[in-house]
Formats: C-alpha cells, structure tokens, sequence
C-alpha cells in the first residue's frame, strides 16, 4: 500500500516529500530548544516544540521546509515552535531557496502560551509575506487529523497555494468551537460529512481556497509540491484587487446557498452529492475547470 | 373442577378491553398509551426488545410514560438496557423486577437504582441463556418489539436487524401472551415474512424509524502498534497452531487488527483457506478485506450492522440473506453456533486474576454479561470432532488419566495495561467488591477460569491447557502479565521452565519480527480504506467518516 | 510531572550510524525517546520526564529489561513521556536504539 500522508508524522512527511536523504534539520530534538512555557505549567514538553525545520532539496531544487507535528499539542504554535517557523522564513531571505515548504497541521495559537502564542503566529504571518514579497513562494501541504485552522489558517490563505488532500482541512474556527458558539442547529460538528463539505480538501478546493486536491499519499503529495516549485508570487495591487472582486462575487453567486452541495451545483458540477465519494483522481476529472 | 385455560381466557379479556382501538391489527401511534394500559395488568410479565442493537424505542418511552396507578410492578425481562426509558420505568414505578443480559450503556445508572432499592435484579444472564427461560419460567405475557414493516394483516418484516424477535415472539405467542409491534412502516406487501401475522396481535406504525446502534464498526485508524502485534501471534500461534476455521470474534479493536492481517500477513504465511473460513460474527466492516481476499465462506449474525447492508446484499454467499436480498440476523440461532459449531473463541477483558477468571465488573456498574460467558466457555455437550478440537482437548487431558473428550479454545486477549495505566492483571477481581455492594450471589464473572485454554498479551501467550498444576497455571499467567505488579511478582525460575516447556510462548518464540508490527501491517489503515475494500458497498454511519 | 533517572554500567561501546536518533511524538499515551552518543565514562544515562507521577518502580523493570537487550556504553537516552503503557515504552526504546545504530541492533 502506499503511504498515507495523513498517517505519517511530521518528520516522516517530510523524509517522504524531499528528495531522498536530503533534508539537514536545524535545530534538532539534541538541541533541546523547548518550551519555557509549558515548563512552568507542569505540562509535557517536546524536544523540537513539536516543529521540525531545516533545508533541503525537492526535485533537485534547494528548499526551505518545515512541518508541524499534529501529535503534540494538536499542532499548535508556542513562542519556540512560532519562533522557529519565523527563524526559517527569514533565513530564506538570506539563501534565497527556490521555495519554502510549509507541512502544516495545527489547530493555531497555543492557547497555553497566550500571547507569546498571539505573538508568535502574527510574526509568522508578517514574515511570510516578506518571503514572498522577495519573490520566493510559500507552499502550503495540508492532510493531516488536525487540519489547519485558527491563525495557521490564516497564515496558510497568505501564502501561495495549499495543496490539500481529501482529509485535510482548512479554516478559521474549529467545528467544535462554532457549535459551541453558535449552536448545533448552525452546525453539528458531530456530522462529519457536514464539517468535510465545509472546510475539507474537496470544497476548499472548489472554492479556490486550495490550488490542488490530492490523493493521500506522500508520493501525491510530493509531486504536487514539485509542480508547485513553478510558482512566482503576485502580491501587486491588481493581484489584490482581482482577489477582493473574486471574494465580492462569491458573496453574490453562492450567499444563499445553504450548504456545499448547492455551490457545487451552482459551479456546474453533475451529480454533486457524489463528489465526496470520489477518489482524488476522479474528482479531479469531473470538477475540471469548474472553479469558484 | 380446575380451569385448564386461564391464560387464554385472560388473553381475551385483555383484548377486549383493547378492540376500541384497533383496525384489524392496526393501532395508531396516539391510541399506543391506551392500548398498553388495556392490555397490561399489575405484575405482569413483560419483554420490551433492547436488543443489543434495535430498540423499540418508541414503545419504551409509552411504557415508561404510563400511570404507574394503573399499570405497576411490571417483571421487565428483555436482552439489553439501552435506553435511558428502559430504567425510566423503574424511576416512574411502573416496573419493579428485572432479568436482562446486559446494560452497558445505563450499567453506572443501575447500580445506583440498585443501591436506592428502586429495582429488584432477578438475575443476569447470558443471551442464550435468557432466551432459553423465555420458555421456561421467564415466559413474557406481553412482548413489545420492534420491526421494519409490517403488513396490514399483521406479517412482520424484521430485515437484516431480525436480532431476538423470532424467539422473543414464539415463546410469547404459544403461551397466549400478547405482541404488539412497533413497526417503521405499514406496507402492501412485505419482502419478505419474517414473524407470521398469526403470532402478532397488535401494529403500530411509530412516528420515527426504530433506533439502531452501530455497535460493530471499529474505525481501524485506532488500532495500535501493539495491538497489531497482538494480532500476528494470535494467528502464528493460535489460529495457525490449531488451524482455527470455525469462530467467533468479541468485539474490540483487538479482533478488528486480527481481522484486518488476515489478507496480508495470514495471507503471508499462506493461511488462506487454512483458517477462518466460518464464523458465527456480527457483519464487523473490518471483516471486508479478507471477505474480499477468499478467506471466508460463511457468516452467520446475531444482528445487523448499519452501513454494511447493501454490502452483505451483494454477498450472497458468504451472508444469511432471504430470497428478497436482505439478511436475516437471528442472535439465539447465532448464539447456539458460537456455541457448539465454533472450535473458538477470542476476545477481550477489563481484568483477569491468576485462576484465569476474567470479568468486566467495576465497582459503581452493573454492566451485565451480553453473549461472551456462552461464547467463551467449553460446550460438554459437543460431540463432532474436528482438528482443532480434538488438539486441544489432548493437550488439556494428556497424562492425567482422563476419558478423551475435545474442548473449545477459548482465548483472551489483553493489553497487561489499560488506559490510565490500570493494569488488567489483579490479585482480586473488583468483581468481588460489586458482588457484595450489589447483594449479587456470585461475583460477576465473565469468563471463567476453567475454561480460558489461552491467555495472549503483548508479552506473550500462556497455554492453560498444558499447565497441571494450580501453581503452573499462576505463573502461566504471571509470566505474560509483564510490568503489572502480578507479573513483576513472578516466580522468575518457574516462569523460565514454562517458556521452556512452551507453555509459554514470547514474540520470538514464535518467529514473530516485533520490527513488522506496524499499521502498514493493515489491510485497511480507515473507515475509507473499508469502503474502497467493499467497492464502495459499506455506507459508514456519519460518525465514522473523515471525507 | 515526575523526573526520574537511571543510569546503568557494563555496557558495551557501539558503532552509531548517527550522532543522535529520535522516536515517538509526546501525545497522550505515547512519549518521545532521543537517544545520543557522549562520552560518559562508559555509563548510559537515562532520564524520565513523565506526566504520570509515582511509576518508578515500573520504569526501572522496564529499563533493566531494555539495557539487557541493548547494553551501551556512552550513550544517554532522554525520555519526554505522557502516560504511555510498558509495552508503548518498549517499543519506542528499540525503535529508537534500531534508528540510532542504523537498523544493526
């Protein structure tokens, strides 16, 4: 069988999407750069701060990546495991790699760091944009159990595409946390095929949130980052504008629409109730050209 | 001059009482108090289907909801307490007795009814073994159960989930009791007849389809590192050793990592065909792949599992279905299978003390017994041979003496630790402790001693059948307790000579790599894996999807 | 949280295929193990920082069983642990001692 990205740790994503042996970890676990933290909580700490980052190549070409380890803590970022992320995209203005790759999975802030974890997670987003705004694009990959939500969320629309699998997920606030806020009748997080068809792989991808759906499998995942290397980042005032008219128009095409399926129908997709039974491959076929 | 036929004529003054509300059989859903309250008298012995996966919901809650002035003191015998109603019943007094099976889901719920003295617990009993007092001194005179659809003359269809109505039915109809029936649907023409309209007296048509629980659907995405490891010497040592074709799984991500090495490393060591080909089982999803792979022939179900039905429709073979396509589940046949035509048993336990008596008992529940005691025990009345049956009664009877006779493999299988890091190995079982809390006769074992031929833990399988002594079968069982303090208090020279003597055996003795033990070991790693096994056939229950 | 350490003679000096090697992620019921080549006068050094407090006794059976298996000298292994059973500790020790000599042990 091949391997599955969503059940792969962090470390082994990124042993299985770079080019063989070629990945130097920067600060490894031996380094010891923990939480200060979660220390003082009295509260697990890992030796990486549940990131891993380093260099290496893709298809050749050097590349900057890191991952996050959903494993620990869900993901979530803490001033070390935020300052780390910062550190490599701002040493990527220095060795200017091809890309950077971000093997995202996170719920967002580390509630338990408060606002070193704020702190942190807006640092990346700045940091972020100074990479592509040096003209060196940020590839988002994102399957993992955690998903990629809250500031991570955020961060992951500032860069320049996410490739997403099937079981990946992408958004703002948790399913929980909205049923919490607002109320199972807005939205039962219980149902899962409901919260796939508002933040998974597949309507994101529609929606044009993500640029590429996936089988999950790191070799699919890996190819899509190689074809993701082409990339040039536009953060020019007409790529802005073309972006808010784009967010204007879904607004009035699909504001009434009240769940995924009816976008999906409106976008021109036959048969819409089946997308979410079809492998990668199929749905790549049948939704071909019908974008948001 | 005595009055041979009180039950008949007290059958009919009840439906007397009952005729306003019916057309033919028909009752409507808002006449359902009335009804029951015609029908039911004081004391009356009544059977509500709990089964362990239908309930007829909708009945529970109009029994629970009745004037406990009128209808009191009611002796509920039904399989399972399910429902928050089935105890709702003892709260409003309507009913004061019980004798079930199991009650997982309200088991903290009854002890404490138990200790308030609002309910008197006749006994616990296995399946089986309740079933069987249905005709004996535990006969219904009014059984509520559940089905799909009903016809208008009053023929049920209970479908893939047919679970404990046919016996529940049969033993109250012959005995001039009355069976009311909450149906989902009242059709022209059924698909086909399961209950005969002559055994039913009473239909309603309920305002939701009846509740099903998905109680067989491990997601795989669970199952451990060592939990796969488990499973490989549970086929190299077991399954393998005993050439293990006939079987029954208990429930638990244990058996699902069995389940699912099937195609791959059972496959591997070219055990196809050679075991697990029939099985009395529940329509376990984690069974798809080796279905799919040619491992099975035969399935026989005590009840259905939501999703896998049009799965099962398009395996005809290998599944129970009737002439319309559809299943037909039935638990007391299912039960009698696992019985007497399975050489196995293998499942799982919260504790077990050094005898090799296992109990799920916690102290503050009462969970009852479901279908494992008579799963897991040694048929003395069995007589067929077969290979493995005949191994391991040699192995048990070898050089004492005894007259030559089989014996079932009965094998638990336990992680030494649980969640918390409870260990499941114990000096005393807690149930003790329940037994006198509760003012139970016996402490509440699930499976005894006596009957366990094997114990298998990450640490290892001991061979019970081949120990001769008390003391043997205490190290037996210490020596795979690992880290818990019963096996940190072995007998480290006897435990060596029973290694020695292969009464017990480690991972290495048995050729097992523990490197191999890993999730790659799977043949399906998800509930979506499953599906793509079945060709898209199993339909998971929402909560059970990640797409 | 509890810190615990072990530190165990007589082991044999090894060949490692990499300076250090790490297993296991620190989530509930798992725990990560960072095993290093340092000179300790021959000693191999263990420390536990574990979220389940008053095992002690546990871990050292477990400990004295894997350094059994894998006497090293001059190597310390740091354990960051949430609760994981015996048999997770274990194979997360060989997973992690087969990673760092380079799958020869």
């Amino acid at each position: 069988m091949t391997q599955s990205y969503y059940e792969a740790s962090a470390r082994e994503r990124l042993a299985a999407v770079l080019d063989p042996s070629s990945f130097q970890e920067i600060l490894p676990p031996s380094a010891r750069v923990m939480s200060p933290h979660l220390r003082q909580l009295d509260t697990p700490a890992a030796f990486d701060d549940g990131i891993i980052v380093g260099e290496g190549r893709l298809d050749g070409q050097p590349v900057l990546a890191a991952a996050q380890e959903g494993g620990f803590m869900g993901g979530a970022v803490g001033e070390v495991h935020g300052a780390k992320l910062v550190g490599l995209l701002e040493r990527a203005l220095d060795t200017r790699p091809t890309a950077v790759l971000l093997l995202v999975e996170s719920g967002g802030v580390r509630l338990h760091e408060a606002n070193a974890g704020l702190i942190a997670v807006s640092e990346v987003m700045r940091a972020v944009l100074a990479v592509r705004g040096a003209g060196i694009p940020v590839i988002v990959l994102d399957g993992g159990q955690f998903g990629c939500f809250g500031g991570m969320g955020i961060v992951a629309r500032l860069c320049d595409t996410v490739i997403i699998s099937e079981e990946g997920r992408l958004g703002l606030s948790g399913p929980e946390v909205i049923e919490t806020t607002c109320g199972v009748e807005e939205f039962d997080s219980r149902d899962r095929a409901l919260v796939w068809r508002t933040v998974g792989g597949k309507h994101r991808t529609l929606l044009g949130e993500a640029g590429e759906l996936v089988a999950d499998a790191t070799a699919a995942f890996r190819a899509a980052a190689i074809r993701a290397l082409a990339l040039t980042p536009d953060l020019s005032l007409e790529a802005l504008e073309r972006e808010h008219a784009a967010l204007g128009q879904r607004i009035e095409r699909f504001g009434e629409c009240h769940d995924a399926v009816d976008i999906w129908r409106a976008l021109g997709v036959e048969d819409p109730e089946r997308l979410p039974l079809l492998e990668a491959a199929d749905f790549n076929t049948v939704t071909a050209g019908k974008r948001a | 001059m005595r009055d041979w036929n009180t039950q008949a004529r007290n059958r009919e003054a009840r439906l007397v009482r009952a005729a306003h509300l019916t057309q033919g059989k028909t009752v409507e859903a808002k006449d359902a108090a009335a009804l029951l309250s015609a029908v039911l008298e004081p004391g009356d012995r009544v059977c509500l289907e709990g089964n362990n996966q239908k309930q007829a919901d909708f009945l529970a809650k109009v029994l629970a909801g009745l004037d406990p002035a009128r209808v009191h003191d009611l002796h509920m015998v039904q399989s399972v307490l399910a429902l928050p109603e089935h105890l709702d019943v003892f709260d409003r007094g309507v009913a004061s007795r019980l004798d079930f099976s199991f009650s997982g889901p309200q088991g903290a719920r009854l002890a404490k009814l138990v200790a308030e003295g609002r309910i008197n617990i006749g006994a616990i009993h296995t399946y089986l073994e309740l079933f069987g007092r249905y005709f004996v001194d535990l006969t219904p005179r009014v059984s509520l159960v559940c089905a799909q659809a009903a016809d208008r003359a009053g023929n049920l269809y209970t479908g893939p989930n047919t679970e404990d109505t046919p016996t529940i039915v049969e033993a109250t109809a012959f005995k001039r009791g009355i069976v009311i029936a909450q149906v989902n649907q009242i059709v022209d023409s059924l698909p086909r007849v399961d209950i005969p309209a002559d055994w039913v007296d009473f239909v309603i048509q309920s305002p939701k389809p009846h509740y099903i629980e998905p109680l067989f659907t491990r997601d795989p995405a669970q199952i451990s590192e060592i939990q796969v490891l488990m499973a490989m010497m549970a086929i190299k040592g077991i399954y393998a050793e005993y050439e293990v074709n006939r079987l029954n799984h208990g429930i638990g991500f244990d058996t699902a990592a069995i389940e699912l090495l099937l195609p791959t490393y059972a496959e591997s060591l070219g055990l196809k065909g050679r075991i697990c080909r029939h099985w009395a089982l529940n329509p376990h999803p984690a069974l798809i792949p080796a279905i799919e792979a040619g491992f099975v022939e035969s399935v026989h179900s005590f009840g259905s599992e939501l999703g896998m039905e049009k799965y099962i429709e398009a395996r005809p073979d290998v599944f129970f279905t009737g002439p319309d396509g559809s299943m037909r589940s039935n638990r007391a046949m299912s039960q009698a299978a696992g019985h007497y035509a399975c050489d196995m048993f293998i499942g799982s336990t919260l504790q077990i003390d050094l005898g090799g008596n296992s109990s799920t008992a916690t102290l503050g529940r009462i969970a009852g017994f479901g279908g494992a005691p008579n799963m897991g025990s040694d048929a003395r009345g069995r007589r067929h041979a077969s290979p493995a049956w005949l191994k391991a009664g040699r192995e048990a009877r070898e050089g004492r003496g005894l007259m030559p006779r089989g014996q079932k493999l009965v094998v638990q299988m336990v992680e030494t630790f649980r969640e918390h890091m409870q260990p499941a190995f114990v000096e005393r079982l807690d149930a003790w402790e329940l037994a006198e809390s509760a003012g139970m006769d016996l402490p509440p074992v699930m499976i005894y001693g006596e009957d366990v031929s094997h114990i298998l833990t990450e640490e290892g399988i001991a061979n019970l059948l081949l120990c001769r002594t008390d003391e043997e079968r205490e190290q037996a069982i210490r020596g795979v307790a690992g880290y818990t303090p019963v096996g940190l208090a072995r007998d480290k020279r006897m435990v060596e000579n029973l290694r020695d003597r292969g009464i017990i055996r480690r991972p290495e003795d048995l050729g097992i790599d523990k490197s191999l033990a890993t999730r790659d070991l799977l043949a399906a790693r998800s509930v979506k894996d499953l599906v793509r096994a079945s060709g898209g056939l199993y339909d998971p229950p929402k909560r059970f999807r990640n797409w | 949280m509890e810190t615990l350490k072990f530190e165990y003679r007589g082991g044999r000096p090894c060949n490692p295929a990499q300076a250090s090697a790490l297993a296991g992620v620190v989530g509930s019921g798992n725990l990560e193990i960072l095993v290093e080549q340092e000179p300790l006068n021959g000693a191999c050094a263990v420390e536990v920082v574990t979220a389940a407090v008053g095992f002690g006794a546990i871990w050292q059976a477990v400990l004295d069983d894997f350094f059994a298996r894998h006497p090293l000298a001059d190597v310390r292994i740091s354990i960051n642990d949430v609760g994981a059973t015996p048999a997770v500790v274990s194979l997360r020790l060989d997973q992690a001692v087969n990673a760092f000599l380079g799958g020869t042990a």
